[in-house]
């Protein structure tokens, strides 16, 4: 477990991080989330025992980031945001002397170097000069770096930062490996990166822990707010989609007046229907088109199955369902109050 | 000692793999040996005595042997900054003093291989002549010592920026005082005429010392305590940026 206890950071005079607290379980993959210049990058510097934080402890596994660095430094493998590489020396060499320097005999690099070239992908660049590969290439030997020592922790600092789609493709579904064996932080501006790979996520801006938690706790947060998305057409059976005029039988007719519905494919009455369910607190129509109506619902709970219960007993073809809580872009958005952190990472 | 010998052989391996390390060590060889044939040969004509002749090159020898060390000492950390390489090491289990004493080893190392390259020059000059391997000898300890200074006022230089050029200029200025403090002691009296005048690097300790073949404690401890000194700047450097 890593617990940070009231981290501060401070530039000179200006505060770069803190004072912020958090813990992150073994096992869990955490994202810092927060724009450019909120302090994610301080905050996991400090982690990785890169820089020594103004204030605050930090307990990594059970020991002090502060008073044993160095013990530290064995279980954690770190990322930077630039891959910390020598351009002059081949993958091999480099993995090595990566090794090398977090005290590993050179019989378990022996063992472990063929594991590592696997996971990453290098073995049909294990001897080729760091210098001559693409960066996608690079951010892998960066991986390499920090994973070769089996640290049981690993931070990884905008690890798809400057690669090409293909490459962002790969390097997600290269974490997502990570995921099985380590406990992963990673930190990212982009939503769908963090979204996609993380469990929880801790939203910084300006150097403070604005909110954490689950992507669903976190977009949930202010008043449950969910909405649903229903498209729904009159039955051609029974009725003119674009008049709503009903040409049902008489035991249909009776039937839709006792569930208040007389004109089930008018628009009103569709509105009237979906803001009598349980939990709608209110009903838009968005388009019509001859398919069908899109109305928009916004609820205060999972109430899909009362909608299509209520759609489909009303005797309209239901088209389409759509269920969405407010996007993770919204909700950080909302968290960082559309502005940045100044202060410098 | 693990980390050193890990940082050392690496560095040392990135100067045999760089050919900006070749071209310098060209450039040594080529200015030590225009500067035996112009300087130390050329002066006072065929009769001069080998000593002397000897005592010339290393004269001249010593210039070529602080500018190498700080060409190949400057860049040292400032490069690694600049590479962000540094961070590797800043998250390894490696204390700032194995990083600056394994770079300033590979440094001299290299250094060492340079001059021992040049050494063709002294040997040519002993064959048929009556000057000793220990003059010899003692003139390569000196040059040694002069280089050892001047790569760790380089690291120092280096752990003092990102930016090599600034690195490199902090260096010459800081050799530069170094090598001038004898004549700036001249314009005081007393007791701080001394001091300073003992603290340069190259008038006092080799100028008087180790180009005349002369081997003095006194020089050694001086050179040894001036290398340890921004070496240990270097470390308390390095340990101070981490809490910038």
């Amino acid at each position: 477990m890593i617990r940070a206890t009231n981290l501060t950071k401070l530039y000179g005079a200006r505060r770069a991080l803190g004072p912020v607290s958090f813990e992150i379980a073994d096992g869990e993959t955490v994202g810092f989330l927060g724009l450019n210049g909120a302090g994610k990058t301080t905050a996991l510097r400090i982690l990785a025992c890169d820089l020594r934080p103004s204030a605050g402890s930090i307990d990594v596994g059970g020991v002090d980031a502060i008073a044993e660095p160095h013990e530290v430094r064995k279980r954690i493998g770190f990322l930077p945001e630039n891959p910390p590489l020598y351009m002059d020396m081949n993958v091999i060499e480099y993995l090595t002397y990566a090794a090398e320097l977090r005290a590993m005999s050179k019989a378990d690099v022996k063992r472990r170097m063929p594991e590592v070239l696997e996971i990453t992908d290098l073995k049909d660049v294990a001897y080729d000069v760091i210098g001559t590969l693409s960066h996608g290439y690079r951010q892998r030997v960066g991986v390499g770096q920090a994973i070769i020592h089996q640290p049981k922790f690993l931070i990884l600092d905008e690890p798809t930062r400057g690669l090409d789609p293909v490459q962002i493709v790969e390097m997600r579904n290269l974490i997502h490996d990570l995921k099985q064996n380590h406990t992963v932080l990673i930190s990212s501006h982009i939503l769908t990166e963090i979204s996609q790979t993380c469990d929880r996520l801790l939203v910084l801006g300006k150097g403070q822990m604005l909110a954490e938690g689950t992507e669903d706790e976190l977009s949930g947060r202010k008043d449950d707010i969910q909405k649903i998305t229903v498209m729904v057409r009159a039955n051609a059976k029974t009725s003119d989609p674009y008049r709503g005029e009903i040409k049902s039988d008489d035991s249909e007719k009776k039937d839709k007046k006792d569930k208040g519905i007389e004109n089930p494919g008018n628009k009103d009455a569709i509105i009237k229907l979906l803001t009598g369910i349980d939990g709608v607190s209110s009903v838009s129509e968005t388009f019509q088109t001859p398919d069908g109506m899109t109305f928009s619902l916004t609820t205060s709970k999972d109430c899909r199955a009362e909608v299509s219960r209520a759609v489909i007993d009303a005797k309209l073809d239901l088209l389409q369902l759509e269920f969405s809580r407010s996007e993770l872009e919204g909700t950080f958005i909302r968290l960082v109050g559309g502005g940045g952190g100044n202060a410098s990472n | 000692m693990r980390a050193i010998k890990i940082i050392f052989r690496r560095e040392l391996a990135s100067y045999i793999r760089s050919p900006f390390s070749w071209v310098l060590a060209a450039l040594f060889l080529l200015v030590n040996g225009l500067l035996f044939q112009g300087f130390a040969l050329g002066q006072g004509g065929g009769g001069t005595l080998s000593a002397f002749v000897l005592e010339r090159y290393f004269y001249a020898a010593s210039g070529s042997a602080i500018f190498a060390g700080m060409l190949l000492s400057f860049r040292l950390i400032s490069e690694e900054r600049q590479n962000h390489s540094i961070v590797l090491l800043n998250t390894s289990p490696v204390k700032d003093s194995e990083i600056v004493v394994g770079k300033y080893l590979a440094s001299l190392t290299f250094l060492a291989i340079l001059l021992g390259m040049s050494l063709y020059i002294p040997l040519m000059l002993k064959v048929g002549n009556k000057i000793t391997f220990a003059q010899i000898l003692v003139g390569y300890l000196g040059l040694l010592l002069l280089g050892s200074v001047s790569i760790a006022i380089g690291l120092f230089s280096s752990a003092l920026t990102r930016y090599q050029l600034v690195a490199g200029v902090i260096s010459a200025v800081l050799l530069l005082i170094m090598l001038f403090l004898f004549q700036f002691s001249k314009q005081l009296e007393g007791g701080p005429r001394e001091v300073l005048g003992e603290m340069d690097m190259w008038w006092i300790h080799f100028q008087q010392g180790f180009m005349r073949g002369v081997l003095n404690l006194k020089d050694i401890v001086y050179y040894v305590g001036v290398t340890y000194f921004f070496l240990l700047l270097s470390v308390k450097t390095l340990e101070a940026k981490r809490w910038q």
